[in-house]
């Protein structure tokens, strides 16, 4: 039996911003401690501007727009990927691919790992193969699937689908294995069947969770498109920087994977926002 | 009536090291209203002893008989309160206080005005729609207990309900789970390892002994109800937590030679 930490600890001190003024190095030098939310701010856009300066002195002091095309020249390049180029339509084709492989990786993890996390039975059987084949990483898989289901859509969704699969299913596993064994025995003293049980009080328990992890293998699926585009493929993101290669255009590539960066922030956002909407009620820990 | 009946209960355990005995021949009754505690030293196994009362786990020897009837499964006739709170999160605490009449199919109505009389009762007004997480830890618990009442058992379980309370809030956790025990009469079955609980709390208090775990001594508690604060200064108060604490520590010290005996 499991006994859950009787207390969960309070919020940390760095969550309050003390209001009394205190020195330099009392208030940014020492470990833990909250900084004024206006530094914070600053610090946030300063990172920024930092990254995006250094890269444009480079710019400058390589003199090759061939290799290192500055900021101003990448974002001119995006546009003109956009109107001329057709790149939303590789935008498209990547979105509805990633989309397609998460969720029939999702929608076959979540349930299966559920049902390791709580019966031990599913996970004594499931466990050792999805264990084993996560190590094996899912673009080495690629040539195998070219081979079997050839160079279409199926090959992308399943690529993603081995990536996400995988992982998912353990981390819902853990999550399911994490409930507490009071929130269970509670509900039985107060009368609830194993059905009851299970559907009121455990798979409410690992929702917020569950998303979580979705969030997070979100992220992964990106990468796997992305490898298996650039194998293979006539559409998508990962296909445009192949061919952006071959003419020696890094303005484009740079334009094309910091498309990605802002897609995947995009759906990051979106996922937390949902989070927010869906679980009032989950204790916010701060990051 | 609702009693409890716990007859002949032993625990053992098959380790490494080879068997162990959580809890050897264990027998003890709670009579219908009675307020009974268990007091022990941490691995005493009274925390297990208090899972085969609800039916949570299955003793290897003996049984628990509730109204004379043997019982080895959970159900709403034993409500428990766990020292955790247990309260679910994504609940308000109306609906977890109504957690229990939900599954009984108790009518709406019924149900709100059971929530409301607890909700007033266990001093959570004003909070009935929030989230288990604005509450301090006092309030929760007792949401957890509103919610143990509101499945109205036949034996009230209280596993350290106030351990992980600091000694403020723990002793108004008393007081006020006394004036509501004086109001529903229920027979509870209390564990924790503070002496002075279990004699301001209880009818009568069985002192365990560890490893293995077994009733060592039985005392009546005569302090008159109602009990209040004054209580806790009264004479017959320290009379009684002398006994006890007598009682306890001699075995705390027989646990240590014995302990020395085999090193």
């Amino acid at each position: 039996m499991s006994r859950v930490p009787a207390a969960r600890v309070a919020p940390a001190p760095s969550a309050v911003t003390p209001l009394r003024r205190r020195g330099f190095i009392r208030t940014y030098l020492t470990p833990k401690q909250a900084i004024p939310g206006r530094a914070r701010l600053i610090l946030a856009i300063g990172s920024f501007v930092f990254v995006i300066g250094v890269w444009w002195v480079l710019a400058v002091l390589v003199q090759n727009p061939l290799f290192v095309p500055s900021p101003y020249q990448v974002v001119l390049t995006w546009w003109d990927m956009m109107v001329n180029l057709g790149f939303y339509n590789d935008v498209g084709w990547s979105t509805f691919r990633i989309v397609a492989g998460f969720l029939l990786a999702a929608a076959a993890a979540v349930p299966l790992g559920l049902l390791m996390g709580s019966f031990e039975a599913v996970r004594s059987f499931f466990n050792p193969p999805i264990n084993a084949i996560r190590y094996m990483p899912a673009s080495a898989f690629i040539p195998l699937l070219i081979l079997l289901q050839g160079l279409g859509e199926d090959e992308k969704i399943t690529i993603i689908w081995i990536g996400v699969f995988f992982q998912l299913v353990l981390m819902v596993m853990d999550i399911a294995h994490r409930v507490p064994d009071e929130m269970l025995n509670v509900a039985y003293t107060l009368g609830a069947s194993r059905w009851t049980v299970f559907y009121k009080v455990f798979l409410p328990a690992t929702f917020p969770e569950v998303v979580d992890a979705l969030r997070i293998t979100m992220g992964w699926a990106w990468t796997y498109l992305i490898v298996a585009e650039l194998v293979a493929a006539e559409h998508g993101i990962g296909s445009f920087i192949l061919i952006a290669e071959r003419y020696l255009r890094a303005d484009r590539i740079i334009a094309a994977i910091i498309t990605i960066g802002i897609l995947g922030l995009i759906t990051d956002t979106l996922f937390a926002i949902a989070h927010r909407l869906a679980f009032p009620y989950v204790e916010k820990v701060r990051a | 009536m609702s009693e409890i009946e716990i007859t002949d209960v032993a625990m053992r355990f098959r380790s490494r090291h080879g068997e162990v005995t959580a809890l050897e021949r264990i027998s003890l009754t709670v009579p219908d209203g009675q307020f009974a505690c268990i007091v022990g030293p941490s691995g005493c196994g009274k925390s297990t002893l208090l899972m085969v009362a609800a039916g949570l786990i299955t003793p290897t020897e003996g049984e628990v008989l509730v109204n004379g009837k043997p019982n080895f499964e959970p159900g709403a006739d034993r409500g428990m309160v766990f020292q955790s709170y247990s309260l679910y999160p994504w609940l308000s605490v109306r609906r977890n206080i109504e957690f229990g009449p939900e599954i009984k199919k108790v009518p709406a109505a019924d149900r709100r005005k059971t929530s409301d009389e607890l909700i007033h009762l266990m001093k959570l007004d004003g909070f009935a729609d929030a989230y288990p997480k604005v509450l301090s830890g006092g309030m929760k618990q007792r949401a957890a207990i509103a919610r143990a009442l509101a499945g109205d058992p036949e034996v009230l379980l209280m596993d350290e309900p106030f351990g992980a309370l600091d000694a403020q809030t723990r002793q108004i956790m008393q007081e006020l789970l006394t004036d509501i025990w004086q109001r529903y009469r229920k027979t509870v079955l209390f564990v924790t390892h503070d002496i002075e609980e279990a004699i301001f709390l209880g009818d009568v208090i069985y002192v365990m002994t560890s490893r293995p775990g077994r009733i060592r001594t039985t005392l009546a508690v005569d302090i008159p109800r109602p009990r209040t604060f004054d209580t806790l200064t009264g004479p017959r108060f320290a009379e009684l937590r002398n006994q006890v604490v007598g009682v306890i520590h001699e075995e705390s010290l027989k646990a240590v030679e014995s302990e020395l005996a085999r090193a």
